[in-house]
C-alpha cells in the first residue's frame, strides 16, 4: 500500500468508493475492504513481528515450508470466502481449527504434507492486525546507500596520487641523467683545452680471447657457475610437488570468504568431520541445505553495497544467486515448489591439499586434542574468495610447527605423567610437539 | 662486454624455469604421482561411479550414532517431548562443556549464543523467524530439542550427520540450560 500521509481524508474518500464500488462488484468490495483494513495495522510493528514469529516457515513472495502470505487476507477472501475472525482462529491454534473439520483448513494441512503450524496463542489480535497489514503492504526496497559513491572517490584520488609520486620521480630521474650527461660533456670539452690526449691503442684483444688467456679466471667462473646452476637446480627440485598457492577453478563458485568471513560461520560447522576422524571431510550437500533452504539468493551484506573490485571480477548479486541455483540442481531442490526433486548429481569438487600415501596426518589430532586453529595451517580462510593452499605441507614445514608449538596439557589427564616425566628430563616448565617424540619418524611414516 | 651479456641471458632464463609453477589452477608438478593418486581406494578416492563421499553400507551405521526410534511426525515429538537424557547425570558439568563448544559451532550462528534467536545470520537478515528457546508456545523440552536436533524442524535441517547421538545430547542439554537462564 501506498503510505497514508492523510489518514482522515482517505478514509473518507475510501468510504464513498466503497459505497461506489459496492454497487458494482463483490470482488472489488474485498478488495477495498482489505486496502482499509490495511490502513488500521501498524506495518512497522507488524514486520518485527513477522520476522520473529512467521519468517521461519513464512516469506512473503515465494513458498516455504508454509505458503508465501504476500496480501494472504485479500486471497483467501477471494478464493476461500475466509474472513479475518478464521484467520485469528487459525494463526493462535491451527491444530484446533483442522480438528473441527474445517474444509479450508484441513485442505492446506494436507497440501503442505501435514505439517503442523505451531500454534501462537500468545499473539493478541491488534498483533495479528499488524502482521496482515505487513503483509498487504508493497514490500519497501531500501533506498541504495551512498557506500559506493564515497568509495569510489576515494580509489580515484589514491590513483591520482600514486601517479603523482611517479611522476615526480620520473623527472628527479631525468633531471639527473640530463645532469651526468652535461658533466661528461663539460669535462670532455675541458680535456680538449687542455690538451689531454685519451690513450687509444689500436690492437686490443678482444675481451674473450684475453678471459680463456687467464686460466684462473676460467677456473674462478666455471667454479661459480657450477655452484650457481647447482643452487638453481636444488631449488627447482626442492618446489617439485609443493602445492603453496594452488587454487583450482571449482565446479560450483563457493566463497569462504561470503560463508566464513562475512557470516562468520564456524569452520567446523561444514567440516565437523575435522573434529573426530583423520580427515576433515568435504560437506555432504545436505550441510548447505541446512540454510540453504532459507537462503535463495545472495543479499550481500545489509546496508552495505557491493564493492567495485568485487563487481569488475563479475561477483555480482546475480553471479551469486547463479551458484545457489547450481548448488539446488546438484542436490535436486525445486526451490519454487519447495521440495526435493529426487534427481541428484555428485559435484565434483576439486581437491587442493593432497598429502603423499607415505604420510599420516590426522585431524581430530590437532583440532581437538591439540586444539590448533584451522587458520595455523589453512591461513586466513575467512577472506578467500577463491580457496588456495596456503602451506607448503613439507616435511620442514611440519617440523618446524613440532618444534615451535607447546603440546596442551591442560585439562587432558592423558599427557599429564609423561608430561610430569620429560619435563624434569629436559629441565624445561613446557614441553614442544618434537620433545614429546614429535620428530620420531615412525610417528607419521609407516 | 659480450659474454657478461650472455652471462646475464642464462641467468634469466634458470630463473623463469625456476619459477615454473605460474599457473595456479592446476597442480604442480609430482616426482611419484602413485603416492598421490594411489591405485587403492583411499578416503576421498573417486569410485568407479564418480561419487567420493558415500552413505554408509546398507545395514551399517556409523561408530557412535545409535538408531533413533521415534518417528519424524507431530506425534513423536509428543513423545520425545517426555523423554529424559540419557547421559550421565555425575558428568553434567563435563557434558554442559563439550555442548556449550558444540552448540557454538552448530547452533549460534541462528540461535545465538544465549539462545534468544539472535543469531550473527538473524542479524544480518539471511535467515529470519528464529524463535527464542523461551518461547513459552513451543516449550521446548531436553527431548524435544533432541528430536529436532536429529530430525530437523520446518526450515531448520538435521544435525544428525554432523554430531553423534551423545553429542546431540549433549546440546540439547546445553540449550536446556540457556532456556533456564532466559526464563531466569
Amino acid at each position: 500500500m501506498k503510505k497514508v500521509t492523510y489518514r482522515d481524508q482517505v478514509s473518507k474518500v475510501l468510504g464513498i468508493s466503497l459505497i461506489v464500488f459496492l454497487l458494482f462488484s463483490i470482488s472489488v468490495f474485498a478488495q477495498a475492504d482489505s486496502a482499509a483494513d490495511t490502513a488500521g495495522g501498524d506495518v512497522k510493528k507488524g514486520k518485527a513481528l513477522f520476522n520473529v514469529n512467521c519468517a521461519a516457515c513464512h516469506n512473503l513472495k515465494r513458498k516455504s515450508t508454509g505458503p508465501n502470505l504476500y496480501k494472504v487476507e485479500e486471497r483467501l477472501a477471494e478464493d476461500e470466502g475466509l474472513d479475518r475472525e478464521w484467520l485469528y482462529a487459525w494463526i493462535k491454534n491451527s491444530a484446533g481449527v483442522i480438528k473441527t473439520g474445517d474444509a479450508y483448513a484441513n485442505k492446506i494441512y494436507k497440501e503442505y504434507n501435514q505439517t503442523a503450524m505451531t500454534a501462537f496463542p500468545t499473539l493478541s489480535n491488534e498483533d495479528i492486525n499488524n502482521i496482515l497489514a505487513y503483509t498487504a503492504a508493497e514490500p519497501t526496497t531500501p533506498p541504495p546507500p551512498p557506500g559506493p559513491e564515497a568509495e569510489f572517490n576515494g580509489t580515484q584520488q589514491q590513483g591520482f596520487s600514486n601517479e603523482l609520486i611517479l611522476g615526480a620521480l620520473a623527472l628527479v630521474f631525468g633531471i639527473l641523467v640530463f645532469m651526468l650527461v652535461s658533466v661528461n660533456k663539460s669535462l670532455k670539452q675541458v680535456m680538449k683545452v687542455n690538451g689531454v690526449e685519451v690513450e687509444d691503442d689500436g690492437k686490443k684483444l678482444p675481451i674473450w680471447k684475453a678471459f680463456a688467456k687467464n686460466q684462473f679466471l676460467v677456473l674462478i667462473s666455471v667454479i661459480f657457475l657450477l655452484l650457481t646452476s647447482a643452487y638453481f637446480a636444488y631449488g627447482w627440485m626442492m618446489q617439485v610437488d609443493v602445492n603453496k598457492g594452488y587454487a583450482p577453478i571449482q565446479p560450483i563458485h563457493y566463497s569462504h570468504k561470503i560463508h566464513a568471513g562475512d557470516n562468520k560461520i564456524e569452520c567446523k560447522y561444514c567440516h565437523s568431520s575435522a573434529r573426530k576422524s583423520k580427515h576433515s571431510g568435504i560437506p555432504s550437500l545436505n550441510v548447505c541445505m541446512n540454510c540453504h533452504k532459507s537462503i535463495a539468493e545472495y543479499s550481500g551484506t545489509p546496508g552495505v553495497a557491493p564493492l567495485k573490485e568485487d563487481l569488475a571480477k563479475g561477483y555480482t548479486n546475480e553471479f551469486y544467486s547463479a551458484q545457489i541455483d547450481s548448488l539446488y540442481s546438484a542436490v535436486g531442490w525445486d526451490k519454487i515448489n519447495q521440495k526435493y526433486t529426487g534427481e541428484s548429481r555428485p559435484v565434483e569438487w576439486v581437491r587442493i591439499h593432497n598429502l603423499p600415501d607415505f604420510v599420516y596426518f590426522n585431524h581430530s589430532q590437532h583440532v581437538e586434542v591439540g586444539g590448533i586453529e584451522c587458520q595455523t595451517c589453512h591461513g586466513p580462510v575467512e577472506e578467500m574468495e577463491i580457496m588456495e593452499q596456503f602451506s607448503p605441507l613439507t616435511m620442514g614445514w611440519c617440523i618446524n610447527c613440532h618444534r615451535e608449538t607447546n603440546v596442551q596439557v591442560k585439562d587432558n589427564p592423558y599427557y599429564e605423567k609423561i608430561h610430569a616425566e620429560l619435563s624434569k628430563k629436559y629441565g624445561v616448565e613446557n614441553l614442544t610437539a618434537a620433545q614429546m617424540g614429535g620428530l620420531e619418524c615412525g610417528k607419521c611414516h609407516y | 662486454m659480450n659474454s657478461f651479456k650472455n652471462i646475464v641471458i642464462v641467468f634469466a632464463l634458470l630463473v623463469f624455469c625456476a619459477s615454473c609453477y605460474e599457473d595456479k589452477t592446476k597442480p604442480n608438478y609430482q616426482y611419484m604421482p602413485n603416492m598421490y593418486e594411489s591405485v587403492g581406494y583411499e578416503t576421498y578416492g573417486k569410485m568407479l561411479d564418480g561419487i567420493e563421499a558415500r552413505t554408509p553400507v546398507e545395514g551399517t551405521v556409523n561408530r557412535g550414532w545409535l538408531p533413533y526410534e521415534i518417528e519424524n511426525t507431530p506425534e513423536g515429538k509428543e513423545i520425545a517431548r517426555l523423554m529424559a537424557s540419557p547421559l550421565d547425570t555425575l558428568k553434567a558439568e563435563e557434558h554442559l562443556v563439550k555442548g556449550a563448544e558444540l552448540y557454538t559451532i552448530y547452533c549460534a550462528i541462528c540461535h545465538g549464543n544465549k539462545g534468544d534467536g539472535q543469531g550473527t545470520l538473524v542479524k544480518r537478515e539471511k535467515i529470519l523467524g528464529i524463535p527464542s528457546y523461551a518461547d513459552s508456545a513451543r516449550n521446548i523440552t531436553v527431548g524435544t530439542s533432541f528430536h529436532t536436533v536429529q530430525y530437523g524442524l520446518n526450515n531448520m535441517g538435521s544435525y544428525a550427520s554432523q554430531m553423534s547421538t551423545e553429542e546431540m545430547w549433549q546440546v540439547s542439554e546445553y540449550v536446556m540450560s540457556l532456556k533456564e537462564d532466559l526464563t531466569k
